[in-house]
């Protein structure tokens, strides 16, 4: 990413001295400045990670203070006791197809808008827009129906459905983009060797469309990894026996558990485990998700 | 040339139409028709309903109380939030050590689940174990000792903004400091070869020729202002507050379809809400307007 260099100072000698004064004063000032946001961002969430070993004693009575002995129990009561490893596993459950799904059918789409001139094209972009554009609140109250009507609500299938469906419009959107960039006569060539359409996609464009297709699969990763809205709204079975929950919804009925059922040790113990994923991916991966979080909003 | 090229188009749009037009243009569509409809989704019977709906939508003090929220949230969040990325993003660009590690933390807080950033936060603004009331306590000051943030009505819409804030910023930020990125540096070698110092650089240069994205911008965060789902049901554990005090328009609308089951006047909600941000956009495009700078 291109920064802009400080403006150098104007070589005039006699002023040279002050000038770097005043730049090591402004250069100081800044860091102060970005390092005084950067601890308001980062603090709560390394104070969330350090709580979830304490016990709830040392939560109450010295919030402040690191833990005197790990407390690794917290883990473990989350994650059996507070049921983690079941949200876990419908978490990835859902999120491993459609993530696949996601990315096969948004490369499908991508690659004929990108590639082909037909009827219609123009009119499946803008439909495709509309999903980009209406807020997600709109939908709500129908689509419980339509899955109801289908024998899809609080089903596994339903949701990797539905999260399939509310991924295509940005994915599409980018990958057309992304296709766009990519030489049309490696296709021609092809054909002209023999090969048939379907092989052309698959053989020749899909593996160029790789960084493309890394970008939204993370970026995908984290939109469905977070998303709380679609199954607090679809996903409803949580008994003794079974629970349908995914792991953003158990964090969040760990948490409404609190106002009778005080365990915080176990419930920041949780935060840590499903923050920590979120974490490790985004620090891997930083510039492919800024870039993929921001693009259609910058020029050019 | 394009031999089956026809069948491929077919085959490979097939799928991703079907699927995007039954789970999300279908309900899209269906919203806007229920609204004009009395519904409670248990009978089969959906009746007609004319604009009864809208005409109680106008008397409905509650929705008027829920749309006041999102409107001062629109009045509060463009100006902090694009104010602050703008300054910060000016700041990085100057030049600064830990550059990549600014920008990586800074935009952390926006790969979050809302439901992290809700449960974290909820401990943040705590009565009496809260790290807000202990900051507040350890600089000296007193009266606020036990404050509830989230409980009191007076506190905790203004508490739910600081969280968007706090989540936003980032994002912004990133997205101004790639928009400058993109700004030719001879723009800036012209501006100091006439002696303008970088505050001045900021505001005739970086701010004129930057003014497409902070439009973009501007319409982004006026969109998540009338939004705000997410983290006031959340943060709310979905009662909108204390006496309602931080119901904003979409949680209303939750709370009426999927509590009370009036799906129909729910659905009616959504429209206004709907035809509020598209208004919204369309005039902030028009009053951001400016002749562009081609470069």
């Amino acid at each position: 990413m291109a920064t802009i260099t400080s403006p150098r100072k104007a070589a005039q000698p006699q002023t040279e001295r002050s000038l770097a004064t005043r730049n090591v004063i402004g250069k100081t000032l800044i860091l102060i400045i970005l390092g005084a946001w950067a601890v308001i961002v980062i603090f709560p969430m390394l104070w969330s990670i350090m709580t979830s070993f304490k016990t709830d004693q040392e939560i109450f009575f010295s919030p402040w203070a690191l833990p005197k002995t790990p407390v690794w129990s917290n883990f473990s009561r989350a994650w059996t006791t507070a049921r983690l490893g079941e949200y876990l596993l419908n978490t990835l459950l859902v999120i491993a197809p459609s993530l696949f799904l996601t990315l096969l059918l948004s490369a499908m789409a991508s690659y004929v808008l990108a590639r082909f001139e037909f009827r219609g094209r123009m009119l499946i972009t803008y439909i495709f827009l509309i999903g980009m554009i209406f807020p997600l609140f709109l939908a709500l109250v129908p689509l419980y129906f339509v899955m109801r009507t289908l024998h899809l609500l609080d089903t596994f299938p339903g949701l990797i459905l539905v999260y399939v469906a509310f991924s295509l419009p940005f994915t599409i959107f980018f990958l057309t983009n992304f296709f766009r960039t990519l030489p049309k006569e490696l296709g021609e060539a092809a054909t002209i060797d023999g090969a048939g359409q379907y092989g052309i996609f698959f053989r020749i464009y899909l593996p160029l469309a790789k960084p493309g297709l890394i970008t939204m699969g993370i970026f995908n990763f984290l939109g469905q990894w977070n998303q709380y809205i679609l199954p607090n709204t679809l996903m409803i079975t949580n008994d003794d026996q079974h629970t349908h929950y995914v792991l953003s919804q158990g964090l969040y009925y760990l948490q409404a558990k609190q106002f009778y059922q005080s365990d915080w040790s176990g419930l920041f113990a949780a935060v840590t485990i499903v923050m920590v994923p979120t974490l490790i991916v985004y620090i891997i991966f930083n510039d492919r998700i800024q870039r993929g979080m921001t693009a259609g909003a910058v020029k050019g | 040339m394009n031999r089956g090229k026809n069948g491929l188009i077919v085959s490979f749009l097939a799928l991703p139409l079907g699927l995007y037009s039954v789970f999300v243009l279908f309900p899209y569509c269906a919203a806007m028709l229920f609204a004009f409809t009395r519904w409670s989704g248990l009978s089969s019977v959906i009746r007609f309903n004319g604009l009864n709906n809208f005409i109680k939508l106008y008397n409905d003090e509650k929705f008027w109380h829920a749309l006041s929220h999102n409107a001062i949230a629109l009045v509060i969040l463009p100006p902090i939030t694009l104010g602050l990325a703008l300054f910060f993003a000016f700041l990085f660009t100057q030049g600064t050590r830990f550059a990549r590690f600014f920008r990586i933390a800074f935009f952390f807080p926006q790969v979050l689940s809302v439901v992290i950033v809700a449960v974290v936060w909820s401990f943040i603004y705590h009565p009496t174990v809260g790290l807000l009331n202990a900051s507040i306590q350890a600089i000296g000051i007193k009266g606020l000792t036990s404050f509830p943030w989230l409980g009191d009505s007076r506190t905790v819409f203004g508490a739910v903004l600081g969280v968007v804030i706090w989540q936003s910023v980032g994002f912004y930020m990133v997205l101004f400091v790639a928009g400058m990125g993109s700004i030719p540096a001879d723009y800036y070698e012209a501006a100091r070869i006439d002696g303008a110092s970088p505050w001045v650089m900021f505001w005739s240069v970086t701010v004129p020729l930057l003014w497409d994205t902070i439009r973009t911008a501007i319409i982004f965060i006026a969109i998540a202002a009338m939004d705000l789902f997410g983290i006031v049901l959340v943060m709310t554990n979905g009662t909108g507050g204390p006496s309602r005090a931080a119901d904003v328009v979409p949680t209303y609308l939750f709370s009426t379809a999927f509590s009370d089951g009036n799906f129909g006047y729910a659905s009616a909600m959504g429209l206004v809400l709907l035809v509020l941000v598209l208004v919204l956009s369309i005039v902030s495009l028009r009053f951001t307007a400016r002749e562009s700078f081609e470069y």
